[in-house]
């Protein structure tokens, strides 16, 4: 069974007395352990695809199901439950709470999820010395570069141990090397883990890193291909 | 955690709290130093009214208060001192005087006065006359022909301490009888008018003057319990002293019963304290309610971010709620030690309204003003700060709790 399935799905924003239809009939069914990039111009809806996924918003039509829940048929609050316990994101920036400092902002997702002192600790100190971070548990934000805040969004999204990363452009904002060391973080966290992870990009390296490609055209798939190692 | 968010989110940006706490510090040291000083003022108003031969405690023929003649006079008060001496609680202080309506003559002038006669040895510490005089000295038991007025009479009488002026007054049988007295010393008091209006003699004296035999008009008793407010039990002794001495036809009042007008007000100065609390708190809830909101909207995507990573809209509103009391309760602290720094130290030993005393003396107003902090306004201004102050900053958490992940996020 996929994790994720979108089924014939539509979202149609409107703005003022303009409407504008951001995804037409778009169906989509991502394995466990899928490693996909959902590609595609400015504009043609990936954000919003992802955000579906994501239970952030619900389509105008057709259903999205993440790990057998079906979001249609839940409230906000349980939709904020599953994405605490089954969901990981990690955005184009601003991904961390400023008053927080690198451990504190991983940890803090595990104290929603009430997970013990003691293992929060650990969890929290072996996930950020793995995206190479061992130095700086204790900066703030600001005190970090641009790739460093990334990896600790990319630390905090895996340490719930989820099903699915959903990333959108996060690499939009980094130098190419910055940006290919995390992707290959974070391939090493699909393989390791078998977290699935989906990325919204035009970044052509995300591409080359995805095992396979969704193209999105004017809210609607215009191409799905694997590449078969 | 969500405490220490609270606390780093405050200080993310030091002006716009110390704005929010400054606000609070004037407000609530406002509520709490202006309303000190207007009990003090009003513990100084009640005081100098049972200072001014009114007493806590007075017993009295029932038609006196009407009729304030030697008529409606207590013949036997050695009977009733007896009845009523052991039902009173230890310190209290009993004085038996005459009180009566008369005229003080000079060669050139009359002036309408209240003849008081009374024991020396027994006003101390029950009313002003007690207290050591201004010029020239005390009566003593033996000097018959002698009287104490106010410092005011006497310089609106032009007279000096030893001149000797005539007391007129009216006998039982309404006959004017007159008594010529040597001044023998001059008696000072929170108000003026006091001093213009009392003149004491010994009561033997007045007694043979009206011809009244051991007769006394009151008997005034003062209770060792010092401030106003703090009268607990009085109503009860004094209905105690009443079932007493029922047979007699003499009746006992508290000073409450005396001064109602006073007693009416303190009544309704804790509502007029409560609703001047709240008017204070609606200027400074409006600043606490905006800078809350530019704060949370500051804060958008934060709050967006938070949502999309599994917290409910509900922790939301809590987080800002925690960092709204707390605000709250740190700046209650500092406006709170604020104020007691005021109060105590800086009007500590009281205000002077000396320079005033003109125009606050028709008030019964003393001249100087001692801050009196009491725990109900101490309290309740910080009850009123931290109830209200939470029930406004609702609107801030609620509007932080309904931004949704989605526009939040969009949201740069
Ligand atoms: N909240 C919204 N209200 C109105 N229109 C919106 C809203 N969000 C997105 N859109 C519109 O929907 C379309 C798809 O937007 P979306 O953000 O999904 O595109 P995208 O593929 O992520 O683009 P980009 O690569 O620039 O991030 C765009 O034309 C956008 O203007
Ligand atoms: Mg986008």
């Amino acid at each position: 069974m996929s994790i994720v399935e979108v089924e014939e799905v539509s979202k149609i924003y409107h703005q003022g007395k303009m409407t504008f239809k951001a995804l037409d009939d778009v169906s989509l069914a991502v394995d466990k352990g899928e490693f996909i990039a959902l590609a595609g111009p400015s504009g043609s809806g990936k954000t919003t695809l992802l955000n579906l996924v994501g239970g952030l918003d619900l389509p105008d039509s057709g259903k999205v199901v993440l790990d057998g829940n079906d979001y249609s048929k839940m409230g906000d609050g349980q939709r904020a439950d599953l994405r605490l316990e089954r969901l990981g994101f990690v955005f184009q920036s601003y991904n961390l709470i400023p008053v927080l400092t690198a451990a504190e902002n991983v940890e803090y997702i595990l104290r929603l999820q009430n997970v013990e002192k003691a293992e929060r600790i650990e969890r929290v100190q072996s996930i950020l010395d793995e995206v190479g971070l061992q130095e700086k548990h204790n900066s703030r934000p600001d005190e970090l570069s641009g790739g460093q805040q990334q990896r600790v969004a990319v630390a905090r999204a895996i340490v719930s141990n989820p099903a699915v990363v959903l990333a959108d452009e996060p690499t939009a904002n980094l130098d190419s090397k910055t940006g290919e060391k995390l992707l290959e973080m974070m391939r090493v966290m699909n393989e390791k883990r078998q977290v699935t992870f989906i990325f919204a990009t035009h970044d052509k390296m995300v591409m080359d890193f995805a095992r396979r490609i969704v193209s999105l055209h004017d809210g609607k798939v215009a191409g799905d291909q694997k590449k078969d190692e | 955690m969500d405490l220490v968010i609270a606390w780093r989110n405050l200080w993310r940006n030091p002006r716009r709290t110390l704005i929010i706490l400054t606000a609070m510090v004037i407000g609530i040291t406002s509520m709490v130093v202006l309303s000190a000083l207007s009990r003090g003022m009003i513990d100084g108003m009640v005081d100098n009214a049972i200072n001014n031969l009114v007493g806590h405690i007075r017993i009295q023929d029932p038609e006196y208060r009407v009729d304030p003649s030697i008529i409606r006079r207590i013949t036997h008060p050695q009977q009733l001192l007896a009845d009523i001496t052991p039902l009173l609680p230890p310190g209290a202080d009993i004085a038996r005087r005459i009180k009566v309506d008369g005229m003080l003559g000079t060669s050139r002038e009359h002036v309408g006065v209240i003849i008081v006669g009374i024991i020396p040895e027994n006003e101390t510490g029950i009313s002003f006359i007690g207290r050591p005089v201004h010029q020239g000295r005390m009566i003593n038991p033996d000097e018959s022909g002698d009287l104490i007025i106010g410092q005011a009479l006497l310089e609106r009488i032009g007279a000096r301490v030893g001149r000797k002026v005539v007391l007129v007054s009216q006998n039982q049988e309404w006959e004017n009888v007159s008594r010529s007295f040597r001044i023998r010393g001059t008696y000072r008091t929170e108000l003026a008018q006091t001093e213009k209006v009392y003149v004491f003699v010994l009561l033997p004296v007045l007694q043979e003057m009206l011809g009244v035999g051991e007769g006394v008009t009151e008997i005034t008793v003062h209770l060792e319990q010092g401030k106003s407010g703090k009268d607990d039990g009085l109503a009860e002794l004094v209905s105690a002293l009443n079932t007493k001495i029922r047979d007699s036809g003499y009746i006992a009042e508290n000073w409450r019963q005396m001064l109602p007008a006073i007693s009416a007000y303190l009544e309704m100065y804790n509502g007029y304290m409560l609703i001047w609390f709240i008017v204070v708190f609606i200027a400074m809830g409006f600043g606490i309610v905006n800078t809350m909101l530019m704060a949370v909207y500051e804060r958008m995507r934060e709050f967006g971010l938070q949502r999309a990573i599994g917290m409910r809209s509900s922790r939301i509103v809590r987080m800002v709620m925690v960092e709204i009391l707390l605000l709250l309760l740190f700046g209650s602290l500092v406006a709170n030690g604020f104020s007691l720094f005021l109060i105590k130290i800086v009007f500590g030993s009281g205000i002077d309204l000396s320079l005033f005393a003109e125009g606050t003396e028709m008030w019964g107003m003393s001249r100087v003003i001692v801050p009196a902090l009491s725990l109900w306004d101490l309290y309740t201004a910080n009850g009123v700060v931290l109830v209200l102050g939470l029930l406004v900053g609702l609107y801030p958490a609620v509007r932080a709790g309904r931004f949704t992940p989605v526009e939040a996020m969009r949201h740069l």
